[in-house]
């Protein structure tokens, strides 16, 4: 059933998916968003995992949240409001010595002794510069290497050279002695309190299949902070609510988002794009496919290998897609005791640097382990809406948990998982355990299962440098266009990468309406 | 070695040199050649009682010649070898063919000098591979051929705005330019990511990975499965014999030879070597070095000093503090030199029989490993990590005697065994003793007598060395053996420190010429030859002769 009253399906409704829409429909396009799940969002959901308890069922915190995207979609006048603008994070001591950082990364961290609270001010203001060089690039069309690579972003890309210029001599060297270092070795050099140590650690490498020791794992930290300056922020009602506020924001462009509409196979004619077939076989005939899905499932699934040439074919299989990452929800009858650690803060478990690595070990060989490492977060202890009253919801990140197991993943592994996770809590809040009325584990699988992330790889591709800026999602396809004319790729696979975010998708709409 | 300490160098303040070099391994003494070369009267002091730092043959068993520390020749840089004329001063190249893993369940996989006969080889593992070798093949080539040039030119320094640096970065942007949007994407992802994911995207086999995987971890404090390893493998494939990119040979008569003939050529150059000689300070007056002390209180003179030793022990244990920028010796506080090798030399009666090896088989006079995974490289590296030597070590163990007659009686043999991975300090820092270092020993040959049973019975001597002996006897600071670790953050501009890349340290006429210095370690020659390339463009014109000293050959 041919539908003329649109020129451009969007494929996928998570952020990126809705930036996309929301700026190339103010840009004039008449814009169908399709999405398989019976609700918009993709990885921003709040769901019911218990009666009575919700949570967020994927991400849990907003660390970039695209500027541009906001003043022009307005999603605050659309129900978007801030529970938290700021979290402070704790990271959790199991003899109580719990280390609180507030403010934009740490701006104040009143647990540190007065000399190493020096040296973090010196390291923070550092990481927060040499990131600020990186913020300009996260907003434009990656350049290629080569002639003619920079075209449309010379402007952006002088920002950048300008940036890098701008922090003079020293710090310059710096940047460029730092750029591909490892985030233990920088923490081993500036500082000594390894709650810090373990810190840096853990968000250098959160969501990445690195350790602290593996190089290039300092740029991960850069590139976090570069969204946000280091803020966390949490919406109120839940990244569910997020969406939602988003979702009413870009129908009111005037781009119809359908959901339960599944695509199946992206439509060809000789060698461009005419359309999609969905499952159950309805076809919408329309100039310009933009998917926001995995570059993968896009390419070699839903438009065959056969449509692009070998070369292309190899890098898209190349791409890394390795996902570390496990959650678990876990619903109590009532408050835990983290040995007297806010709730309402980011509760991180990672008691040093060596600490994340000796965890990283286990995922080289296909195990999880033994002693993960995470981050903690209580929405009830925010807002009530998430546990009936008393109760409480803990959505708990963690780490590393490999997507491929050796062995496989039967009910055992799950239980030895939930029981690492556990264990680890008991010993940073005894009696956790008798406290769980209801739990739900999402082993790595599971969350590529669910949410259609090929390797249980939140951002559709592993982020690390070698899979960054012209290289993401892989050489060829990093400048959100493919070989297939009318066929888009913007979804996190691509530049600058995934996160509550919706940069790629405003990204690739610019690049689209030639507006880069 | 000729005794040149006691016959030339006249009393201890009689004289001011034009230019004393600190240690007389090969970077000290190619530096010194050229610099002798171009007129200048060079003293080189040495603090052991034999020349060759790192590149050193000793008899430690009667009539057994060892390579005590490097072992294999192929990244020296054949314009120093000709600028210096080292074959007329007996450096002999002997290639050699093939080597093996041996994998445990009894098979091996060979690789020979010869792409085809390689290719056959893999096609009995896997025929993808052997299809992949091909395309493996090419893209390394097309790599090597971007970084050669670069060795031999001194990094510019990118925050820099003087006209130099910023030509020298406007070159370095066309030779990269030069390669097309595609290529040069690939080869900056090349650079950044891990071996092991990089040979995943060609191969197949376990085995064969593993054997490619070799070169990108000798000497690293890295696995197989840390980013940047995929450069390290470059930086050893770089290298030639007679024009064979990546081809490895032995140096006659072991690898001392190469000294030997760098001290040769340099002494008939007019140069002065004293041995014995232990450098406690380089003497600072007004910011300008003026000479050394040695540990016996001699003072030696000289308008410039140059130090081959490694940046931290220049700098933190050869000069008084105060002598420094506080800023500068902060940066060398924290350049990166953790050991991670280590070595077993052994003097054998007889050849080991390696069960998996067919009888007649060449690849008994190649490189022999004993590692059929990656996962086995990486676990080891887990093991270096906490401060535990690898209790499955890594090694890369050949007999150079069965190419190289000349280093034992006949009969009988050397067996180098190179060793990753082998910590600085043990488990909370705690110093290696001597039973730590026999427990070490034990493991690498309990590895070997696996696999070729018997072994042990023909072992006459061995030698052991940990990064403890590596740094006592070479002075390698925490045995790194390229005297600072390979990765991005210590390379080219970075290397050794940022702003100081230029063979020049933070004292006027102090110099540096070690493995600390771009390109970096391995036995090349290059931080040498750049260092006295710098010194002499620094001096006035007409002070000092025309000297040949040649460009980068390009890779053809």
């Amino acid at each position: 059933m041919p539908t003329p009253s649109f020129d451009t399906i969007i494929i996928g409704a998570g952020l990126n998916g809705l930036a996309c829409a929301g700026r190339l429909a103010q840009g004039g396009a008449k814009v169908l968003v399709l999405e398989a799940a019976d609700q918009p969002g993709g990885g921003a959901l709040t769901a019911e995992f218990a009666p009575g308890y919700r949570v967020d069922r994927l991400a849990h915190l907003v660390t970039h949240l695209d500027g541009r995207m906001l003043s022009a979609l307005k999603p605050e006048a659309h129900g978007l409001n801030w529970a938290v603008k700021s979290m402070p994070t704790t990271v959790l001591s199991a003899e109580g010595r719990h280390l609180t950082l507030t403010g934009a990364y740490g701006a104040s961290a009143p647990g540190l002794d007065p000399r190493e609270a020096r040296r973090w001010a010196d390291l923070r203001a550092r990481l927060l510069r040499h990131a600020e060089v990186l913020r300009p690039l996260r907003e434009i069309t990656p350049p290629l290497p080569g002639k003619g690579g920079a075209k449309g972003n010379v402007v952006a890309l002088g920002k950048a050279g300008l940036a890098l210029r701008r922090l003079g001599r020293e710090e310059m060297q710096e940047f460029l002695r730092m750029i591909l270092i490892n985030v233990h070795d920088v923490t081993e050099e500036s500082l000594t309190d390894d709650r810090l140590r373990g810190l840096l650690a853990f968000d250098a490498t959160l969501g990445a299949f690195l350790g602290p020791r593996s190089p290039n794992s300092l740029f991960l930290l850069w590139h976090r902070l570069s969204g946000d300056a280091g803020h966390i922020r949490w919406p109120s009602g839940g990244m569910g609510a997020l969406a939602a506020a988003v979702t009413r924001a870009v129908e009111a462009t005037g781009a119809e988002i359908r959901c339960k509409a599944r695509v199946e196979r992206l439509l060809t004619d000789g060698d461009r794009i005419t359309g999609v077939r969905l499952e159950g076989g309805e076809e919408i005939t329309v100039s310009r496919v933009i998917s926001t899905i995995n570059p993968r499932t896009t390419l070699l699934d839903l438009l065959g290998a056969r449509e692009i040439d070998t070369g292309l074919v190899r890098r898209v299989s190349n791409i890394r897609m390795r996902g570390t990452t496990a959650k678990l929800h876990l619903a109590l009858r009532e408050a835990p005791e983290f040995l007297g650690a806010d709730l309402r803060h980011r509760l991180v478990i990672a008691p040093s640097s060596e600490a994340v690595e000796l965890a990283f070990n286990a995922v080289k060989y296909g195990e999880f382990s033994a002693e993960p490492v995470m981050e903690i977060m209580s929405p009830s202890a925010h807002e009530a809406g998430f546990a009936p009253e008393g109760h409480h919801v803990l959505s708990i990140v963690a780490q590393y948990v490999p997507f491929v197991r050796r062995g496989g993943w039967d009910a055992g592994a799950r239980d030895g998982l939930k029981a690492a996770i556990m264990a680890r809590l008991e010993a940073h809040a005894p009696g956790i355990g008798a406290l769980v009325t209801a739990s739900e584990l999402l082993a790595t699988p599971d969350i590529a299962d669910r949410h259609g992330l090929v390797g249980g790889s939140w951002h559709q591709g592993d982020l690390a440098v070698e899979q960054m800026l012209f290289m993401r999602p892989a050489i060829g396809i990093a400048r959100y266009a493919t070989p297939v004319p009318g066929l888009w790729l913007a979804g996190a696979g691509s530049h600058p990468g995934g996160g509550i975010s919706g940069a790629a998708g405003w990204n690739a709409a610019n690049e689209i309406l030639g507006a880069a | 070695m000729k005794d040149t300490a006691a016959s030339t160098v006249p009393g201890p303040s009689s004289r001011t040199w034009d230019a004393v070099v600190v240690g007389a391994g090969h970077n000290g003494l190619v530096a010194a050649s050229y610099l002798a070369r171009s007129g200048l009267d060079v003293l080189v002091v040495e603090k052991n009682e034999w020349i060759g730092g790192a590149a050193v043959s000793r008899e430690l068993h009667p009539g057994v010649t060892y390579s005590n520390c490097s072992y294999v020749f192929s990244l020296f840089r054949p314009e120093i070898m000709r600028d210096l004329d080292l074959p007329a001063h007996g450096l002999q190249v002997l290639p050699y063919e093939s080597g093996a893993v041996f994998k445990r369940d009894g098979g091996y996989v060979a690789m020979y000098r010869d792409h085809e006969a390689t290719r056959r080889e893999f096609a009995r593992h896997s025929p993808r591979d052997a299809e992949s070798y091909d395309r493996y093949s090419r893209d390394i080539m097309r790599y090597c051929r971007f970084i050669r040039p670069l060795l031999m030119r001194t990094p510019p320094d990118p925050a820099s705005f003087k006209l130099r640096d910023m030509s020298e970065m406007a070159y370095l942007a066309r030779h990269f330019l030069a390669l097309g949007s595609e290529d040069a994407a690939e080869m900056v992802r090349f650079w950044t990511m891990s071996i092991s994911d990089f040979l995943d995207e060609y191969f197949e086999n376990e085995a064969i990975k593993s054997y490619l995987a070799v070169s990108s971890i000798i000497g690293t404090a890295l696995g197989p499965m840390s980013p940047g390893t995929a450069y390290v493998l470059l930086h050893h494939y770089m290298g030639d014999v007679d024009g064979n990119i990546g081809a490895w040979g032995y140096a006659r008569g072991g690898m001392g030879a190469v000294t030997k003939a760098l001290a040769s050529s340099f002494l008939a150059a007019g140069g002065t070597i004293r041995e014995n000689a232990p450098v406690a300070r380089i003497k600072v007056r007004e910011g300008r070095a003026e000479g050394v002390v040695l540990e016996d209180g001699e003072e030696i003179r000289a308008r410039r000093v140059i130090s081959s030793m490694d940046v931290k022990r220049t700098f933190l244990g050869c000069m008084d503090p105060s002598d420094v920028p506080a800023p500068f010796l902060e940066k060398v506080r924290n350049f990166k030199s953790r050991g991670s090798s280590g070595k077993l030399n052994i003097a054998l009666d007889g050849v080991p029989e390696f069960t998996a090896l067919p009888e007649g088989s060449p690849c008994i006079q190649g490189d022999l490993h004993f590692t059929d995974t990656l996962e086995r490289m990486e676990r080891a590296y887990d093991e270096w990590k906490i401060g535990r030597w690898s209790s499955d070590p890594f090694q890369d163990t050949m007999i150079p005697t069965l190419t190289d007659p000349t280093m034992a009686p006949p009969g009988q043999h050397f067996m180098s065994c190179f060793v990753q991975y082998c910590p600085p300090r043990l488990e909370g820092g705690r110093e290696w003793t001597e039973n730590d270092r026999d427990a070490f020993g034990k493991a690498v040959l309990d590895q070997i007598e696996d696999y070729a049973p018997g072994f042990k019975n023909r072992v006459l001597h061995v030698e052991v060395r940990t990064p403890r002996e590596l740094e006592a006897e070479v002075g390698l600071t925490d045995g790194n053996i390229f005297q600072g670790e390979l990765t991005f953050d210590q390379l080219l501009f970075n290397r050794p420190v940022p702003g100081y890349a230029q063979y020049r340290g933070p004292v006027d006429e102090l110099w540096m010429c070690g493995s600390s210095t771009h390109p970096g370690g391995g036995v090349m020659g290059a931080p040498g030859r750049n260092a006295a390339a710098e010194i002499l463009r620094g001096m006035k014109a007409g002070t000092t002769k025309k000297t040949e000293m040649r460009d980068a050959y390009p890779v053809i």
